[in-house]
């Protein structure tokens, strides 16, 4: 046991400021933990989201000392034991309550994305999938919506376009879509003109604070990129495709990769 | 405020309490119904409960034991709940569950693939076949996001962040709920011709729990006070497997998919002691050698399943019994042991958020260490007494699906069949409503004092000068719960528990919420105490009357089944005078499940139908 001092953001919309608190910290606390307790003790009313406390809601988002992290997978020694440490809001999203944000906006995007539509054979019977076409698919459903890497995308996060790009999050939600095997919908098209695609300039700092270790810019992004390119600028190779099966359109598409790189590169 | 005509007011057909996998599953089925369907949870859409769900739903597709059918599940479940489950509910489960799960596949989600593309299945406690469809360890998030993308493209009004209080009443039926939004601190009325409640469980009454603070028990609480019955309340699932070390995680859940996928339990001395606990009626199903549980393992059908696969109750009582006796891990628990006995690849492949979970929270590599693991409280058996096929309590209009209803699983819930129980009795209660609603002939209408009543009282412990500081209570709740109604009971302890909830109650009307009413936790936690308590006290005077010991239930002043016990079932009600608690006898079970259910196996294998 060790007391530390705890930095915490306390305010609400019309503005607020950073109070201190004092707490006893037990062995395997975690960030949470120690919010809680301060929360029963020294400040009731506290404001903090939460639920399932082992990394698996993305209820707990917010930056500590700077770094935006699920509170309950940070462990407090990680922190050197004289190190202060001071928790915020994440900043993109408007602030309710001390560590509650506003957080609405990522469900609005989220229902402009047109759903699974399951092909003409496949409606209605048992899907066959192999287990390596849906890997990648299920890499991207790990997606806890913990909405860390909307808050760190500099498109969003500095630059402020909500208009104009749906964010990291909805990018890996789209790639899922497009990549699912048995998906007939096309939403490439709205992909560069609605949803923003082109925005992204691959800074990969989405993919750095995933929790969940999702390769988002690597492969999500630049892979529905690429098939934005491919539509725009080499609509034979789309049309190829569709027509062909799962598995020439597999090498169809690694061989267009290549080709695409450069003229990739131009549209970032 | 003091006109309840300056309250918000929102009108629906019907609204659903709840947005984890049975309340999404009834809202969908309702708006499929043409119903104008609101749906309210407390937390934000996709975080309820069901995304913590880990191992699987159980349905019995045969994909990967064609012997497999719902006749083996309906038995399975049978057997697992002590017979104590409503025969029709577990037939209505068992025979609806494929379907439902390949309806989910067809509204996205992706399960793990069989060699031939069909939707994997494993091996779980109590389930005789392979029969948990699932992604790795993270089937409750699948559940919930694949419900959550279809039914946001369904014209369902979602409103989160909103927490019930009361349901509202015109006579003794339905006429809407009274709520309050957590952003604002501002009270809201739902009209509603019909409410479904899906407000899962109560695990927050104890300390030691694998549950969220979302639970509860408020839809317990609401349909208690609003004149519902409750049934089979003394049954909690204790799972045997929680995190204990270090103190800041106990009680958060291993899953069973570790066992299932090959794990085993050690006591101190390395011996795998659940070899020594094999109850008589499972023995003929159950290997009694490590070497037939390996066979078993290795995928030969002829070896039975090892004795780590045993029913929940039965493993967590073993578990209890060893760290009492002197044989536990260093923190009081047992070993639970996949590092020998799966290659590290397979692990992480498996169990990824288990190995992220254990590295994170613990710093042990489950692929190189054993975990630790003791019994911490994980679901309530008990639940809304409804009828079997509509879903419908005895108050017209309010209806329950889910943890937060009663019978299904009887006295012991087998691992994995929860999430196949929310999309079977989610959409079996859409359905229900639909006809109720189709059935009125007029509309209910909103009691004005009833809504001043709640309000008044819902704005108390704010308004108050001092008093009890809502976390203190809730923390002295938790031991008063997990000191003496725990995994194993006695009358005198149970008896204190009343004694001391009895004390809790009258602290608890001098409770003080600090600060204002926007996002206020204190002030949530406040206001939870109600259905805390209540449910509580429903489990505990549940737990004094049955004088047995069955399934999740174990008295020690009366130790194993007694006949006489499998033919009533303990009903709790509010009575003039407070909480009733009666005995009723439960009807016969129709001849053809009561056949199935004491088959052999051999009679029922490949016999799907
Ligand atoms: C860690 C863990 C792992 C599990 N693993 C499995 C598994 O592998 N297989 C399996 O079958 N089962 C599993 N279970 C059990 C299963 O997850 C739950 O029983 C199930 O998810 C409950 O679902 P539900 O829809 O009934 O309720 P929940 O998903 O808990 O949803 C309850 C909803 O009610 C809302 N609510 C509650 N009170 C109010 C109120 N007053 N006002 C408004 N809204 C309210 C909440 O906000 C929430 O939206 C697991 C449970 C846990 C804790
Ligand atoms: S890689 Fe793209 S989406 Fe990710 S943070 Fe950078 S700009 Fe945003
Ligand atoms: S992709 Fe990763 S960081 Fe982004 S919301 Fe999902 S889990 Fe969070
Ligand atoms: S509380 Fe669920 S991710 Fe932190």
């Amino acid at each position: 046991m060790a007391e530390r001092t705890i930095r915490i953001w306390r305010g609400d919309e019309n503005g607020g400021e950073f109070v201190d608190y004092q707490v006893e910290v037990d062995e395997g606390m975690v960030v949470l933990d120690v919010i809680h307790k301060i929360q029963a003790k020294d400040a009731n009313d506290l404001a903090v989201r939460w639920n399932c406390k082992a990394g698996k809601c993305g209820s707990c988002s917010m930056e500590i000392n700077g770094r935006p992290k699920l509170s309950c997978m940070t462990r407090m020694n990680e922190y050197e034991p004289d190190e202060l440490i001071t928790v915020q809001p994440v900043k993109t999203f408007p602030i309710i309550k001390d560590l509650v944000t506003d957080v609405s906006w990522n469900y609005e995007q989220n229902k402009r994305i047109k759903p699974l539509l399951p092909k003409a054979d496949a409606a209605g019977k048992d899907f066959i999938m192999m287990q390596e076409d849906v890997d990648r698919v299920q890499e991207f459903r790990k997606c806890i919506e913990c909405y860390l890497c909307q808050n760190v995308c500099h498109v969003l996060r500095d630059q402020d376009k909500k208009g104009e790009f749906v964010g990291p999050r909805f990018m890996i939600r789209l790639a899922g879509l497009e990549m699912h095997p048995v998906d007939a919908a096309d939403r490439i098209p709205q992909i560069r003109d609605e949803f923003g695609s082109g925005m992204c300039n691959i800074t990969r700092c989405c993919t750095d604070v995933c929790p969940e270790s999702i390769g988002l810019t690597d492969n999500a992004i630049i892979p529905i990129k690429e098939r934005v390119v491919d539509r725009y600028y080499d609509p034979v190779a789309w049309i190829i495709r569709k027509m062909s099966g799962a598995d020439e359109k597999r090498e169809a598409e690694e061989k267009a990769a290549d080709a695409k790189q450069a003229e990739l590169q131009k549209t970032v | 405020m003091s006109n309840i005509s300056e309250i918000q007011t929102i009108e629906h057909d019907v609204i659903v309490i709840g947005a984890g996998g049975a309340g999404l599953r009834a809202a969908i089925e309702c708006s499929k119904q043409g119903l104008n369907t609101g749906l309210v949870c407390k937390s934000l859409l996709g975080k309820a409960h069901t995304v913590m769900a880990e191992g699987g739903m159980a349905a019995a597709l045969g994909n990967v034991d064609p012997r497999d059918n719902w006749k083996v599940h309906f038995r399975d479940t049978m057997r697992g709940g002590k017979f104590l489950n409503s025969w029709r509910m577990a037939e209505l489960h068992a025979r609806h569950a494929p379907d439902r799960v390949r309806e989910l596949e067809q509204w996205g989600a992706v399960f793990d693939r069989t060699e031939e593309g069909k939707i994997r299945q494993r091996n779980f406690g109590g389930h005789r076949y392979p029969r948990l469809a699932h992604v790795g360890d993270r089937t409750g998030l699948e559940l919930i996001r694949s419900l959550q993308d279809y039914g946001i493209h369904q014209g369902i009004h979602v409103h989160m962040e909103c927490t019930v209080l009361n349901l509202l009443l015109d006579g003794d039926r339905i006429a809407g709920a009274f709520a309050y939004w957590r952003e604002k601190g501002r009270f809201v009325i739902f009209k509603a011709k019909a409410v479904i409640m899906a407000t899962g469980g109560a695990g927050k009454a104890w300390r030691i729990t694998s549950n969220s603070w979302e639970y509860t028990g408020d839809g317990y609480a609401m349909a208690y006070d609003a004149g519902a019955e409750l049934v089979h309340m003394e049954f909690t699932q204790f799972h045997p497997t929680g995190m204990i070390w270090p103190p800041s995680v106990r009680g958060i859940l291993v899953t069973e998919g570790v066992r299932g996928d090959g794990g085993v339990l050690l006591n101190k001395d390395g011996k795998r002691f659940m070899f020594d606990y094999i109850p008589e009626r499972f023995a003929p199903e159950t290997a009694d050698t490590e070497e037939e549980g390996n066979r078993w393992l290795a995928g030969d059908k002829d070896a039975r399943r090892p004795p780590e696969l045993l029913t929940r109750d039965v493993v967590a009582r073993a578990i209890t019994r060893e760290v009492k006796e002197d044989r536990g891990s260093p923190h009081g628990g047992a070993f639970l042991d996949i590092a020998s006995r799966v290659p590290e690849e397979a692990i992480k492949k498996q169990l990824p958020s288990m190995y992220h979970q254990f590295k994170e929270l613990a710093e042990v590599d489950i692929t190189k260490q054993p975990m630790e693991v003791g019994p911490t409280l994980h679901y309530c058996m008990g639940g809304i007494a409804v009828d079997a096929d509509s879903q419908q309590t005895r108050v017209p209009g309010l209806f329950a699906c889910g943890e937060a209803a009663g019978r299904m699983h009887g006295a012991n819930r087998l691992g994995g069949n929860s999430l196949s129980d929310l999309i079977v009795f989610g959409w079996l209660s859409g359905l229900g409503a639909a006809e109720y609603i189709k059935s009125l002939s007029s509309k209910p209408e909103i009691n004005p004092s009833q809504v001043e009543e709640a309000r008044s009282e819902a704005v108390a412990p704010l308004n108050r000068e001092s008093g009890e500081n809502p976390y203190l209570l809730h923390e002295e709740l938790q031991t008063i719960m997990n000191d003496n109604v725990n995994i194993v009971r006695t009358k005198e302890e149970l008896e204190t528990a009343i004694e001391q909830l009895e004390e809790l109650k009258k602290k608890m009307q001098t409770v003080k919420a600090d600060g204002a009413s926007q996002y206020n936790p204190g002030w949530h936690e406040a206001l939870s105490l109600h259905s805390l308590i209540t449910s509580a006290e429903m489990v505990t005077r549940a737990a004094l009357m049955r004088e047995e010991s069955r399934g999740a239930h174990t008295r020690i002043d009366f130790e194993g089944e007694r006949e006489e016990w499998e033919k009533v079932e303990v009903i709790v009600r509010k009575g003039e005078s407070g909480m009733e608690v009666i005995k009723q006898d439960r009807p016969a079970p129709p001849k053809e499940l009561a056949d199935i259910a004491y088959a052999t196996l051999e009679e029922l294998e490949g016999t799907n139908g």
